[in-house]
C-alpha cells in the first residue's frame, strides 16, 4: 500500500534499574537500530525523539539530545510529547515526514531513567495542573485508578483476583524468554496472591514497575528499502493518534471527574475502543486479521480491558478469553508475547516504541522462544495521560 | 493561635468547609460540591470551567456556578496502602494509614466524581452501587491552616448503621 512505511531497523536497551542517564540508554538503542538496518548514523535525514525530563514524564528534551549524543550531523529534528503515547506519536511524526517526502530515512528514539516508586507530578504549587491536583487533593496515584477499574470489572463482569493474577503469570512466562525484559522469571498465581496490596484489589505483582529503558526504530520509505535490497520489510500500515470525544464518560487518570453526559449524549464509542477502531480503519483490517497484540498492561486488570477495547472479545468477556488460553503464547491470538509492561516496567517515552520493536521481531520471525508462529499482522495499543491515545498496526 | 480554615482548592465546594453559620455542619444538606453550567447548552462541569464551554458544539462563554447533587452511588472504590508522593501532604514520621478513595456516580449530572472517603470508611464498608453522600472533610493541617475538602460516606440509615 502506498501509505505504508518500512521498518528497516529496531533496537532496545535492556530494561531495568541501571542508575545511568536516559541519553546513554537511548544512544545504545539507536545504535542497535542503525546496526539492524545496516545504516550509518550519517544516513539518517531526520531524528524524532519521544520526550522525557531527567526523571519524570512531562517532556522537555528528546530529539536534539539524541542527535547530539550520536554526533551532530545536521539532520532534521523533532521532539514529541504525548505522555505514555509519546513513542507512538513519534512514530506517527516520522511516518508523516516519510510520506510527505521530507525524509527518506528517519530515526525514532525514546528513552527514560524512571524514578523509583510512584510517578509524581513536577514540583511546585500548580493548582492549574490536573495531575498536581489529583495528588494534592486525593493522593490518587496511578495504581489507585487501576484499582478503581479492577474493582469495577469485578462488580460488573465477575472478574476475580485470580483472573488478574493469570495475566501476570501469562506475561511473566513470555517475559522470561525475552532478553531485554527487566523481569525474566516465571511468576506463579500464589506469588501474586502473596504480594502486598497496593490499591485494593490490586497487589504489587498486578501493577507494572517503573524502569529505565530505551527503544529505537529506523523507518524509511518503501522505495528506499527496495534500494537497500530489503524486498519484504515489516511495514507500518496505520498509526492512530486520536483524542477522546466529548463527553468523555470513562473516568481516567489524572482526572478527578468525568465529563457530564447530561446535556450532550455520550459518544457511541468510548475512548479506548476508538483508538483501536481508528487504527483498524486506517489499516483496512480488523481484530480477526491479527496474529498478535501488544497492549499497555499497566495493571493485570487493564490488560483484560484492552482485549475488549481491541474487539478481541465482547465487553465483559476478557477474563474468559484469558482463561481459555487464547491470549497466551501458543494460543490463537497471543497478547503481550514480549512479556508486556509486567515484564519490562514503564520507561514512559520508550514503551510504545518497544511495542513496535516486538511486533517487528515477531513479524520477521526473529522472536526466538516467544515467537508467534506465522505472524503476519500485529497491533500495539496504548494510552497516554491527558487524553493521548495511540495504536500502531504492522504487517508483513 | 487559632488556625484558619481554608479550602484546599478554591471554589470547588461551599463555604470554607467548616459548616459554622452556614448550615453546612457534618451531614448537613447545605454542603455541596460546586460545578458550573453553560448558559448556552446546559453542560455541567466539575471541576469548574469558567471561561469557555468544553462542549465542542457550543461557543458558550457564560458559565454559572451550580451545586452538584448531594447524593450518588458508588461507581468504584479502592485504597492507598502506600504513602503517595508529594504534593500529597503527609508526615513521614507518622506511620502510614491507608485512605479510601470512592468514585461516585451522580445521576442528575450523569458524571462520576472521585473523592476520599470519610475517615473510618474502608473498602470493606463499600460496594458498587451503594448510596453515598458528600460531607465536609479535612485533608490536613499545618501551623496556621486547616485545609478543608469533601468526603464521600455511605448514607446513614436511621441510626441503625450503614445502608
Ligand atoms: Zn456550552
Amino acid at each position: 500500500m502506498t501509505g505504508d512505511v518500512a521498518v528497516l531497523g529496531v533496537g532496545l536497551h535492556a530494561w531495568g534499574k541501571w542508575g545511568r542517564g536516559f541519553v546513554e540508554y537511548g544512544t545504545v538503542a539507536a545504535r542497535a537500530a542503525l546496526a539492524d538496518a545496516g545504516l550509518e548514523w550519517g544516513d539518517v535525514q531526520s531524528v524524532v525523539g519521544a520526550d522525557t525530563v531527567r526523571g519524570g514524564y512531562p517532556g522537555y528534551v528528546a530529539g536534539a539530545t539524541f542527535a547530539r549524543a550520536l554526533g551532530w550531523q545536521g539532520a532534521r529534528v523533532t521532539s514529541v510529547y504525548a505522555a505514555c503515547a509519546s513513542g507512538a506519536q513519534a512514530i506517527a511524526t516520522a511516518r508523516a515526514q516519510i510520506l510527505a517526502g521530507l525524509a527518506d530515512v528517519v530515526l525514532v528514539v525514546g528513552a527514560d531513567a524512571a524514578p523509583k516508586g510512584f510517578f509524581a507530578p513536577a514540583g511546585g504549587d500548580r493548582p492549574d495542573d490536573p495531575d498536581w491536583l489529583r495528588f494534592r487533593l486525593l493522593g490518587a496515584t496511578n495504581p489507585a485508578y487501576f484499582g478503581l477499574y479492577a474493582r469495577r470489572r469485578m462488580a460488573l463482569y465477575g472478574d476475580t483476583a485470580e483472573d488478574f493474577a493469570r495475566v501476570k503469570v501469562k506475561n511473566a512466562a513470555a517475559g522470561a524468554a525475552n532478553p531485554y525484559a527487566r523481569y525474566r522469571k516465571p511468576v506463579t498465581a500464589a506469588e501474586v496472591a502473596a504480594s502486598p496490596v497496593v490499591a485494593d484489589p490490586l497487589r504489587l505483582l498486578d501493577i507494572c514497575a517503573t524502569s529505565d529503558g530505551a527503544a529505537a526504530l529506523v523507518l524509511c520509505g518503501q522505495e528506499y528499502a527496495r534500494r537497500r535490497g530489503v524486498a519484504d520489510p515489516v511495514r507500518i500500515r496505520a498509526v492512530s493518534t486520536v483524542t477522546p470525544r466529548y463527553p468523555r464518560t470513562d473516568l481516567d487518570l489524572p482526572d478527578i471527574a468525568t465529563d457530564s453526559a447530561a446535556a450532550v449524549p455520550e459518544p457511541p464509542v468510548a475512548f479506548r475502543p476508538s483508538v483501536a477502531r481508528a487504527a483498524y480503519e486506517e489499516a483496512g483490517l480488523g481484530p480477526d486479521d491479527l496474529s498478535l497484540a501488544e497492549v499497555y498492561d499497566l495493571s493485570t486488570a487493564l490488560e483484560l480491558q484492552w482485549y475488549e477495547d481491541l474487539g478481541l472479545c465482547a465487553e465483559g468477556e476478557g477474563a474468559a478469553l484469558l482463561r481459555e488460553g487464547t491470549t497466551a503464547l501458543g494460543g490463537r491470538l497471543p497478547v503481550n508475547p514480549s512479556g508486556g509492561l509486567a515484564s519490562f516496567g514503564e520507561a514512559v517515552p520508550a514503551q510504545a516504541i518497544a511495542q513496535v520493536c516486538e511486533l517487528t521481531w515477531q513479524l520477521r520471525g526473529q522472536a526466538g522462544a516467544r515467537q508467534v508462529p506465522g505472524a503476519r499482522t500485529g497491533i500495539s495499543v496504548n494510552q497516554g495521560l491527558f487524553g493521548h491515545g495511540s495504536a500502531v498496526v504492522a504487517v508483513r | 493561635m487559632a488556625r484558619t480554615r481554608k479550602p484546599v482548592v478554591q471554589g470547588w465546594f461551599t463555604g470554607d468547609g467548616d459548616g459554622v453559620g452556614d448550615g453546612n455542619g457534618p451531614g448537613s444538606p447545605g454542603f455541596r460540591l460546586l460545578g458550573t453550567r453553560c448558559g448556552d447548552c446546559g453542560a455541567v462541569f466539575f471541576p469548574r470551567v469558567d471561561s469557555f464551554c468544553r462542549n465542542p458544539g457550543c461557543a458558550g462563554t457564560e458559565l454559572t456556578e451550580v451545586p452538584l447533587s448531594r447524593r450518588g452511588t458508588v461507581w468504584s472504590y479502592t485504597d492507598g496502602r502506600y504513602r503517595p508522593p508529594p504534593p500529597y501532604v503527609s508526615d513521614p514520621a507518622v506511620p502510614w494509614r491507608p485512605y479510601t478513595l470512592v468514585a461516585v456516580e451522580l445521576a442528575a449530572e450523569r458524571m462520576v466524581v472521585l473523592g476520599q472517603a470519610a475517615p473510618g470508611v474502608t473498602v470493606a464498608d463499600l460496594r458498587v452501587g451503594m448510596p453515598v453522600e458528600v460531607v465536609p472533610g479535612v485533608l490536613g493541617e499545618d501551623a496556621g491552616t486547616v485545609w478543608t475538602t469533601w468526603w464521600w460516606r455511605p448514607v446513614p440509615h436511621d441510626g441503625r448503621g450503614r445502608v
